[in-house]
């Protein structure tokens, strides 16, 4: 172990490990298991853990390496790491285009000849490839990666600002979210739409999960444990229950005061409705106050699973969007039911901690053994990705 | 467990269910029930005479084999159901479908549809092409508001119809924001909504139909047209004339 992880909050790791699970499983469409996952019992989902987690990874990480190298350095490895993502989105796509290629030869049933429609960008890939190359045609369950990759784009100089006005920073980032709010501000997509995240409104889970890795979070501490706090956080995740089963219920829906359902819906995941972050927070007080983080359970061998996973988090997303496609294949060529559902979605998982679990096996290797590129060994990168 | 809970309610709802329906057609009875009323098509029955329009897109039609659309898709089925189900009533359906159409695209063509027909139901079919072309939301939902308001005021009710459960396309279209949009938009209206795509996940589920088969021919295909006719015929009916049977019996 090099001495910097166990600085680390394995809390960070172990949630975005369950994140990452809780992504692949709902990326699967159709499938049953996806029943557990957080979204169908509240407004938030584990996209927001994910982008928060990532933030404060980000800010730990490069953090540091903007104290101890200074700004130049620091952005270097920043782009560098968004360079990593774009690349992996890339090879992702690649998978994705042989998919629905494959679908497209495959299947000609008449009663969904509109829906094969959504195909038609195979006759002119000219003009598809170069606009996903933009990062403005993104297929199905492919917007998280890009999102990631323009925060950490636009990261360092706000890097720079939490490190010398952490106040002012997320003050600013809150500023920009009120703003895109205001005059409705979007990326725009190809064909045609916005970003299904818009990183302006998503910017403000990423900028305050690095402010609090950078001190906020201490700063914060007193108010977390307080009853009020923990109460109100209770009485928000009950509330957004209830709502949530009124969605699969339709009979409910009768009980929710008229006033009620037009203050809340719609739930804006594109522009993360006020509401899913308050979700987000009130699910992360109840986390911070009921697990703390010198739990010894933290490291135990019933959470290391999830941790290794969290621990290598670029890597284990895109094998989780690749193993969701792989479901889907299955569903659709071998059985739909829902035992297979099971099978397949425990199995995904397991290899998706296998594939952790030999990144750090070989990482590990790699930082002992003095190979050729001791660099690779810097503490900075050391216990985990950003 | 969803497809347990959903088999559940199935078997509750299984009551005092609708008498000629074919079973494989039946689904739970909360995916078809609806809280909203339709006051147009309720005075047209008393007259005697009602005229639907059906708009939609693609998957509003099917080919028939002789390359012409068929007369089997649900449009011409719902004009069967409510025939048969309403004696003595003029049934008259016209259609104004093309595929590959957003919903704002059948905005466009709506004033003059409805004051051809002069319909005192508007049955429109949306959702699939939006969502197929990430269509902004907002803008689908304001298609949505506009379109409802202009047969509201042209003197028609308003049913909506979601877009298709298709399994196999479905890691590719992202069908989720628009038919929740589709559903706000219908509360906010109150205006019944026909959750095609629950409905057709049922039976996907249940193995009434195989939706993943690769098949070409249009037996499948015309059998869940069939059923999406009757089961619509028996929304609209329940919704306008909520004091007669069928109703549900559960309440």
């Amino acid at each position: 172990m090099a001495p910097v992880s166990t600085e680390r909050d394995l809390r960070l790791d172990l949630f975005r490990g369950l994140a990452l699970w809780l992504i692949f499983l709902d990326h699967i469409p159709s499938n049953a298991v996806s029943w557990i996952t957080i979204r169908n019992y509240g407004f938030s989902d584990a996209t927001e853990i994910f982008v928060f987690i990532s933030g404060y990874t980000a800010a730990f990480v490069y953090g540091r390496a903007m104290r101890q190298h200074g700004f130049v350095v620091a952005s270097a490895r920043v782009l560098k790491r968004a360079w990593q993502i774009y690349v992996a989105h890339v090879f992702l796509l690649a998978i994705y285009l042989a998919e629905i290629a494959y679908v497209a030869n495959s299947f000609d049933n008449p009663l969904f000849t509109e829906e094969m429609g959504v195909l038609d960008f195979l006759k002119n890939p000219d003009v598809t490839i170069l606009q996903a190359l933009l990062l403005k045609f993104k297929p199905v369950n492919m917007d998280i990666l890009p999102l990631y990759i323009l925060l950490l784009a636009w990261f360092p100089p706000m890097l720079w600002l939490l490190l010398r006005a952490p106040s002012i920073a997320l003050l600013s980032s809150a500023t920009l979210y009120a703003l895109m709010w205001l005059f409705e501000w979007n990326i725009p997509a190809y064909p045609s739409g916005v970003w299904v995240f818009n990183p302006f409104a998503w910017q403000l889970l990423f900028v305050f999960g690095a402010w609090c890795a950078l001190g906020g979070a201490q700063n914060l501490s007193r108010w977390l444990h307080s009853k009020v706090v923990v109460g109100l956080a209770i009485a928000y995740l009950v509330f957004a229950f209830a709502i949530a089963m009124t969605w699969y219920f339709p009979r409910l829906a009768a009980f929710v005061p008229k006033f009620v359902g037009e203050a809340i819906y719609p739930i804006d995941k594109t522009n993360l409705d006020v509401l899913r972050i308050m979700h987000f927070l009130a699910l992360a007080v109840i986390t911070v106050v009921f697990v703390p983080r010198d739990w010894p359970a933290l490291k135990s061998w019933i959470f290391w699973p999830a941790i290794v996973c969290g621990q290598h988090s670029l890597e284990t997303f895109c094998l989780g969007v690749f193993l969701s496609f792989a479901g889907h294949f299955v569903f659709t060529e071998v059985s739909n039911r829902v035992f297979t559902q099971i099978i397949v979605s425990f199995l995904g998982i397991a290899i998706m901690v296998a594939v952790a679990a030999l990144i750090s096996w070989y990482r590990q290797a790699e930082r002992q053994g003095g190979g050729p590129r001791p660099p690779a060994a810097r503490p900075g990168y050391a216990g985990g990705d950003a | 467990m969803r497809r347990l809970l959903l088999l559940a309610l199935l078997m509750l709802g299984s009551g005092p269910t609708w008498a000629e329906q074919p079973a494989e057609c039946q689904v739970a009875e909360n995916l078809i029930e609806s809280n909203f009323r339709l006051p147009q098509v309720t005075r047209a029955l008393k007259a005697k005479h009602l005229t639907v329009l059906v708009v939609g897109a693609g998957s509003s039609q099917l080919p028939g084999s002789n390359g012409t659309a068929s007369g089997n898709a649900y449009p011409a089925r719902l004009q069967h159901a409510l025939a048969q189900q309403l004696p003595g009533v003029d049934v008259k359906l016209t259609t104004d479908i093309k595929a590959r159409r957003t919903a704002a695209e059948m905005v466009k063509g709506l004033p003059a549809a409805l004051s051809a027909a002069k319909p005192q139901l508007l049955v429109w079919q949306t959702g699939t092409v939006d969502a197929m072309l990430s269509v902004d939301p907002d803008q689908f939902s304001q298609a949505l508001d506009k379109g409802i308001n202009i047969a509201h005021s042209a003197g028609a009710d308003v049913v909506l119809i979601n877009a298709q459960y298709s399994p196999r396309t479905e890691s590719m279209i992202a069908l989720g924001t628009y038919a929740e949009d589709m559903r706000w938009v219908a509360l906010q209206h109150e205006v019944p909504l026909f959750d095609r795509f629950s409905i057709m996940k049922l039976w996907g589920e249940l193995g009434t139909f195989d939706l993943y088969s690769a098949t070409k021919k249009l037996d499948i295909a015309e059998h869940v047209h069939d059923c999406i006719g009757r089961l619509l015929a028996d929304l609209v009916i329940a919704a306008a004339k909520p004091e007669e049977p069928p109703v549900n019996g559960s309440r």
